[in-house]
């Protein structure tokens, strides 16, 4: 019975239907089912499962958002029971993330951030245009780990290399690793600017991502 | 609302056919087969039996349009329809009758093989935007005069989807039939359910050889649809003018039609074609020349306009190689096709004048016959109201991607390609060992024929029709039909 509902959470992520996940994972933990469970054993091998259709061209990216959006609404009930149990869902990392000033492009960027949170990563967002200050004030309010430094112009690209310059101004570069992404981002960009890495899309920022933080 | 492309007016169209039956009377067409000439003769046309003319009065021509179907469907190999010829409904099919094909190794051409043309037929089996097989190349491990059946034997066993082929000879053309009946289950279920079409091709200027005409008759005769491919070659056997090369287009295939319905009224028919316009630089037949899509967009207007299903040739490309010019040459002709509403196009995989076929072409082209679908599908309404609705609920927000509408809609509103288009970032690209479209074509190639399912074809038909294919060989002294690929 209890594999059943987990298994169905499951397939609910996979076939896409939030609503869904969401009822069905009420349902789990009205049936007192204990919300690490629920997590690792419905909603993350579901979050698996359309990773991966999407790495072999079979999903697409409404099918990675929905999901992880699903994912995210299904964690959001789960959260108040975790802390009720003294427990933790094991954080993957902190990261903080927004498109860089000048640039108000946000589709690539919140698609990170919310793949990055089905992953497990607690992510602050910052929103669009954001300037280099606002990004040194989250990650000193948070502790965050990661940064990623998003920018979809060819003119805004270079505040990436502004922003990684500011961190080293306010001592905070060898705290934190830097990702950089966007359209016209490539591999050697980011090694020019000197970020830590860059990922071709948001399946491989997740990967990147849990790499840097665990390095 | 399916877009539709045209380039006559209703007067020019009218003219057209109006100066078709003029060069029917006037200088008439050469028949060179004593049946055709006898039924033109006793349905009251002017025959010469010596010249072996016939001028055929305008009265002779509407009779027969009368009895021609407006319509007619191909059927799968179980039976089931699956290319209706007639309306505004386009299908493809790969181009036929290769003399060679392109080794993609080493980039050159070479005479094709059994082996070959299995794989082939395997191949086109995996690709849905093909509606129909065609007898794409002619093997050359088996002597010429069984050429013709021995590629629809190798076809038939291996293929599902119903098919486009021809016969090279008035002999066999019977044996091709005979091959069909076995498929079929007998001459009666053929003519009901038609597996098969056949291509006969006036030689321009307006005249019906022997043998095609023959192909005509007895196609008629057994219920066998048969396709017309009249091919003026505009400013060599045709006069250069485009709508003149119509005209005689025209005056061709309804010479053709004339004679398939006094054969068997009501004998299935195609409005057909392969024109094309003569280069003027290396005198070649240019394919995927604009002049050549003019041509056979008007053509199948005029088609059309007499209420016959239609057919022609396009989406081949006169390169020697898969480079711009292939690319650009069969995506100009597809797309004008599919937007003229052509029942059924051939031509995917060619190039070098239709000479050489290409796997990888094969493949490269199903994409932009997937786009052409979806050209055809246009800009259609989803939801009422359109947009008003779906855009105040996000307000200003940009999360359409995360919408479930989106999740609905996207793959119908968009042309999803497969991994052959690239539009990854270029870091990927390079790491991929910056290929071309063609290098990741050659890999689907192999990666669709793993998909392929085997004919659902008894193994004692199968047999059957390896004792027809081998007492034809015989009888062009060849002992063993070279071995089939194992599976």
């Amino acid at each position: 019975m209890s594999n059943d509902l987990l298994s169905q959470i499951t397939a609910s992520l996979v076939d896409g239907d939030p609503e869904l996940t969401v009822s069905l994972t009420r349902q789990a933990m009205q049936a007192g089912m204990e919300p690490l469970i629920i997590i690792e054993g419905g909603l993350v091998p579901g979050m698996d499962i359309v990773g991966d259709k999407f790495s072999k061209g079979e999903y697409f990216l409404p099918h990675l958002i929905i999901s992880a959006g699903g994912m995210q609404q299904a964690m959001e009930l789960l959260e108040p029971e975790l802390r009720a149990r003294s427990q933790q869902m094991k954080i993957s990392g902190k990261v903080v993330i927004g498109t860089v000033q000048g640039d108000i492009h946000e589709i690539g960027k919140s698609l990170v951030g919310t793949m990055l949170s089905a992953a497990g990563f607690q992510v602050y967002d910052l929103g669009v245009d954001v300037p280099a200050e606002a990004f040194i004030a989250k990650i000193k309010e948070t502790g965050a780990e990661l940064v990623g430094l998003s920018a979809l112009l060819t003119t805004t690209m270079v505040v990436q290399k502004e922003i990684i310059e500011a961190l080293t101004s306010a001592g905070l570069r060898d705290h934190i690793k830097v990702i950089v992404g966007g359209a016209p981002v490539t591999r050697s960009w980011a090694a020019e600017i000197g970020a830590d890495g860059y990922a071709e899309d948001a399946i491989e920022a997740v990967q990147l991502a849990s790499r840097l933080v665990t390095a | 609302m399916q877009p539709k492309l045209t380039f006559l007016s209703t007067e020019m169209v009218e003219q057209i056919v109006s100066e078709g039956l003029g060069l029917l009377l006037d200088p008439g067409v050469r028949v060179h087969n004593q049946e055709a000439l006898n039924l033109l003769a006793s349905a009251g046309a002017q025959v010469d039996f010596e010249a072996r003319t016939a001028r055929i009065p305008e009265r002779i021509v509407w009779d027969a349009l009368q009895t021609t179907p407006g319509e007619f469907y191909l059927y799968n190999i179980e039976g089931q329809p699956s290319v209706h010829y007639g309306g505004d409904d386009v299908h493809f099919d790969p181009g036929s009758a290769a003399v060679t094909i392109l080794d993609y190794k080493t980039g050159h051409q070479r005479p094709p093989t059994t082996a070959d043309f299995v794989r082939f037929v395997k191949l086109v089996e995996t690709l849905p935007v093909y509606d129909a097989q065609s007898t794409a190349m002619v093997c050359r491990d088996v002597p010429g005069e069984i050429g013709d059946l021995y590629r629809l034997y190798l076809a038939l066993l291996y293929m599902r989807k119903p098919i486009i082929t021809g016969a090279f000879g008035k002999e066999t053309w019977g044996v091709m039939w005979e091959l069909l009946t076995t498929v079929a289950g007998g001459a009666v279920e053929l003519a009901k359910r038609p597996l098969a079409v056949f291509d006969v091709c006036p030689s321009p200027p307006l005249l019906w050889s022997d043998l095609t005409c023959q192909n005509l008759i007895d196609c008629a005769r057994k219920g066998v649809p048969a396709e017309l491919v009249s091919m003026p070659l505009a400013g060599a056997t045709s006069p250069v003018t485009l709508a003149a090369a119509v005209v005689q287009h025209t005056a061709e295939s309804l010479s053709g039609l004339v004679i398939s319905q006094l054969a068997q009224p009501g004998a299935p028919l195609v409005w057909g074609g392969a024109p094309a316009i003569f280069d003027m630089r290396f005198g070649t037949t240019a394919m995927g020349d604009v002049g050549t899509w003019l041509i056979d967009s008007a053509y199948v207007q005029v088609g059309k306009s007499l209420g016959l299903p239609t057919h022609t040739y396009m989406g081949s490309s006169d390169s020697k190689t898969l480079d711009a010019q292939s690319g650009m040459e069969s995506a100009g002709g597809v797309f004008m096709a599919a937007l003229s509403g052509v029942n059924m196009v051939s031509g995917a995989g060619m190039i070098d004048f239709l000479r050489c076929q290409s796997f990888e072409k094969l493949v490269l082209d199903a994409e932009i016959i997937g786009m052409a679908r979806r050209l055809l599908a246009g800009v259609q309404a989803r939801d009422e109201p359109l947009a008003l609705e779906l855009v105040r609920r996000s307000g200003h927000r940009a999360d359409y991607l995360s919408r479930p509408h989106t999740l609905k809609w996207f793959q119908q509103e968009f042309y999803i390609p497969s991994e052959v288009i690239d539009r990854g970032p270029v870091d990927a690209w390079e790491r991929a060992g910056a290929r071309s479209s063609a290098d990741r074509a050659a890999d689907r190639v192999e990666k669709l024929l793993v998909t392929y399912q085997p004919s659902p074809l008894l193994a004692e038909l199968k047999m059957e029709l390896k004792e027809i294919t081998k007492s034809a060989a015989r009888r062009a002294g060849m002992d063993h039909l070279p071995p089939l690929p194992e599976d």
